[in-house]
């Protein structure tokens, strides 16, 4: 990446120097660009995939960049809600299988896998919705009613949610889903593809909702400093309830997304997500100690991977090799934007 | 005494929690545009009457009113914030949002459509700085302001609640001389605005500057409250510890005539920090860096013991050279260090006392790596009995202890390698009195021992043990001040060249 941050090394304790007052108006420039770290990156990604192939930056293959990441990028969108208020959800990569697997489950006639055919077809979208919630309330319950610590709580959801998965579909996959599960991932709306336009339009609420309401700053607060924002008379814990189930329902609806687009519900759907959502939460600048980093930035973060990949593709990089690449640009981008971003992660 | 009912009053109020008992039918009337100074040692039930005047705790018995009314319900948060505000210790602002939104948190301007109008909140926010004349740029990150901004902008933001009464908890512990002075001044003008305020302190001679009425509380009952220009300082200090205080004669020796240097500093350069600094301590000798807080005098004795590197010069400990920059080489040396903040730096919290004091000696306490439990905490127990720690055992975690005696265990692992060198950043910062005498008292004492000591400290209680002070001016040693200075001739040499600030 070609920007590179002043590094400020603060003397540690509130030592009183006149430099900092001096100083304030430069950092906060930096401070917003922190913001627009990854678009340089972007535009060299672009101009490298332009020579490799020229077929880079064609509508078609960009559309199909933004297909490629919709769904990944609404968990992106999810996880990184509850990263700002200093929580962790694991699980989100399981409910994307759980939730439309037991809709599929309720809806597929008996006698294709092993759908029960105990729903008609319209309810598929609903279940998968309310699964969603459902995730998200138990999780809120342990972590929140009974203050278990968010990380190993959603480490338990997240292998006790597979394993439904896997109970319900016997390890097969369920396939002739009903018409209004497909919806999401097959229709075009003004030329493009419905997941692509829910995805823009979710990040851009994102963008309005955490940079200009109160809930949205009080997120922030949260992330902060926990006993502030109560003495400022956030009421945290429902704000925290609201995060950690808006961020299942999100992943539901990417479950939805994923499925409609395959037109299948694999009974390992979503495996493996959470480490790519994480580094592109992470890559976009959102902190893992809770209270950094804006939503805009986590969608150049998960749009900037995607755009590798691309690139790595249409390079005829062999697909076995695709894992081991991946991971490793990962691991750089994250040694990258440690340096642009100028602070140790912890 | 002003007429009419006062700001605040706290009748018969005990609190209990379990076993202990936090106050016991204390009281405390602090009248209209009074400043009014709480003092008491740590433990006295300060916080918690802190907490129940904030509307934090509800006390088991007992009323709090306001102006003569009963004090609001404790949801309703917003009440609670039109009458009274604290400004802790502990900051309670958001550092990674900026100034403007710490101040508007959760009542920011709206604009069209119900979105906040961040404009509008900047507009507000630099209006609110202004009338209280807080020179601070309101786009700034909370988490990039000093001790003393961060304090002004807390009680900007009190004031803004509409409280015109509002509670300092020792908000001169983390501050210089110089920040000291200006937030004095801030109090009197506010003062004069009509804001009362309780103030909170360990410096007796801060109370006696500028509070008008002082309330002592012990062992979690109310002492006395008296007018502060009818109390001798000698009462005062009786009715906090219990006991007359006696006047203490400090017959110190200094060192041997030939004792050898322990702490050798040589040209030792950062720039920006310090330039050209040379210094030494010998063997017995306590020496003092005097200086306002950007003098650089504590980043100057953090190189000594490895937490900064200088780009020119040397140090040299007890005959040897640790590299520069490394913690564990200096220990190695023979120096045992007093970090400057002992929360950040100091112990590990939730650690236990045996732990915590035995962090930099691993080696001793089993063979290859392995921690022979049994002889921690020997260790830890004589530790523990050296320096007079309070607590039922070596197994308690640091967090439950006061701050005197955290400080006391961050003292004795500074001694548990046997330091040739002790080197102290603001040792008694943040303790009560009898904790700081007997810490003080220590440090003599391992002097004594033939132990050198290095204090860098803006309190004059703790330079006035010291044989030689020198005075630290932007990054120079600028000035050295043998025993039995005065306390103005210090002041004024940190003062005096301060005549810019």
């Amino acid at each position: 990446m070609p920007e590179t941050a002043v590094t400020t090394d603060h003397p540690v304790g509130g030592t009183d120097d006149p430099p900092t007052r001096a100083g304030g108006g430069r950092r906060i420039a930096i401070a917003r660009m922190r913001d627009l770290a990854l678009i340089p990156a972007i535009i060299v990604i672009a101009i490298v995939g332009q020579l490799v192939s020229p077929i880079f930056l064609r509508p078609d293959n960009l559309i199909n960049v933004l297909q490629a990441m919709s769904e990944i990028a609404v968990l992106v969108l999810a996880q990184t809600l509850v990263l700002i208020v200093k929580k962790m959800d694991l699980s989100l990569e399981s409910t994307v299988g759980l939730a439309p697997g037991v809709a599929a489950w309720l809806t597929v006639p008996v006698g294709t896998g092993h759908g029960l055919g105990l729903l008609p077809g319209g309810w598929s979208v609903p279940v998968a919705l309310a699964v969603g919630v459902l995730i998200g309330v138990v999780n809120a319950l342990f972590i929140i009613r009974f203050g278990l610590n968010g990380f190993i709580v959603t480490l338990g959801m997240l292998i006790t949610l597979r394993g439904i998965l896997t109970g319900i579909s016997g390890g097969q996959t369920f396939f002739r889903l009903p018409e209004s599960m497909l919806y999401l991932g097959t229709t075009q709306w003004f030329g493009m593809p419905a997941s692509v336009w829910v995805c823009l339009v979710l990040f851009a609420v994102g963008i309005v909702v955490l940079g200009f309401t109160s809930f949205g700053r009080s997120l922030y607060a949260i992330g902060g400093n926990v006993d502030a924002s109560k003495a400022a008379g956030i009421r945290t814990d429902r704000v925290l309830w609201i995060v950690i189930v808006t961020a299942s329902l999100l992943a539901a609806l990417s479950g939805l997304m994923l499925s409609g687009r395959l037109a299948s519900v694999a009974s390992a759907q979503g495996n493996g997500y959470i480490f790519t959502v994480f580094a592109a939460a992470v890559i976009g600048g959102i902190s893992l100690n809770g209270g950094k980093g804006t939503m805009f930035g986590a969608f150049t973060g998960i749009l900037l991977l995607f755009m590798i990949q691309n690139v790595l593709t249409l390079g005829g990089v062999p697909p076995e090799w695709i894992g081991a690449l991946n991971g490793t640009i990962i691991l750089i981008a994250l040694a990258l934007s440690r340096v642009t971003g100028g602070k140790a992660q912890e | 005494m002003v007429t009419g009912a006062p700001v605040a009053e706290a009748t018969g109020i005990t609190k209990r929690f379990g076993p202990t008992v936090a106050l016991h039918e204390a009281a405390i009337r602090i009248e209209a545009g009074q400043t009014h100074a709480l003092v008491g040692r740590n433990g006295a039930g300060k916080s918690t009457l802190v907490s129940v005047l904030t509307g934090l705790q509800v006390p088991d018995e007992g009323t709090v009113t306001f102006g003569g009314e009963p004090a609001p319900r404790l949801a309703d948060r917003d009440a609670w914030r039109r009458r009274v505000a604290c400004v802790y210790q502990k900051s309670t602002i958001i550092p990674e949002l900026t100034v403007a939104e710490n101040l508007f948190l959760n009542r920011h301007d709206r604009g069209r459509g119900g979105l906040i109008s961040w404009r509008t909140t900047r507009t507000r926010a630099r209006e609110l700085l202004e009338t209280w004349s807080v020179d601070v740029d309101v786009r700034t990150p909370a988490g990039e302001l000093d001790v003393e901004q961060r304090q002004f902008v807390e009680i900007a933001r009190a004031l803004s609640f509409g409280a015109r009464f509002i509670i300092l908890d020792e908000p001169t512990a983390q501050l210089d001389g110089a920040a000291i002075a200006r937030l004095f001044t801030r109090i009197t003008d506010l003062q004069q605005q009509g804001v009362t305020f309780l103030f909170i302190s360990h410096h007796l001679q801060e109370i006696y500057e500028i509070c008008d009425v002082v309330t002592v509380f012990r062992d979690a009952r109310h002492i006395l409250t008296a007018a502060v220009d009818e109390l001798p300082r000698a009462e005062l200090v009786a009715a906090m510890t219990g006991e007359a205080a006696a006047e203490k004669g400090r017959g110190r020796n200094g060192p041997p005539a030939h004792a050898a240097d322990v702490l050798k500093v040589d040209g030792a350069t950062l720039p920006g920090v310090y330039d050209d600094v040379s210094l030494r301590v010998r063997a017995g000798e306590i020496v003092g860096l005097a200086g306002a807080a950007s003098s650089g005098r504590i980043e100057l004795t953090e190189t000594v013991v490895g937490l900064r590197t200088a780009t020119g010069g040397t140090v040299e400990i007890a005959g040897a050279r640790p590299r520069p920059g490394s913690v564990p080489a200096a220990l190695k040396a023979g120096a045992g260090f007093v970090p400057q903040d002992r929360h950040r730096q100091g112990f590990v919290p939730e650690m236990s006392i045996a732990d915590n004091g035995t962090l930099t000696i691993p080696e001793r306490l089993g063979p290859a790596g392995f921690i022979d439990g049994r002889r921690r905490d020997r260790f830890a127990r004589s530790m523990i009995g050296k320096l007079a720690i309070k607590t039922p055992g070596p197994e308690l975690p640091v967090s439950g202890l006061s701050g005197g005696n955290q400080q006391k265990v961050v003292m004795a692992r500074a001694l548990a390698n046997d330091a040739k060198l002790l080197v102290l950043i603001n040792p008694t910062a943040g303790v009560d009195v009898r904790s700081k005498e007997f810490l003080l008292g220590k440090v003599e004492e391992i002097a004594e021992s033939g132990t050198g000591v290095l204090i860098a400290s803006d309190e004059l209680d703790d330079l006035r043990l010291c044989d030689r002070v020198l005075v630290v001016f932007q990054g120079r040693v600028v000035g050295e001040m043998a025993s039995g200075w005065h306390d103005h001739e210090l002041v004024a040499a940190m003062e005096g060249v301060e005549l810019d600030a």
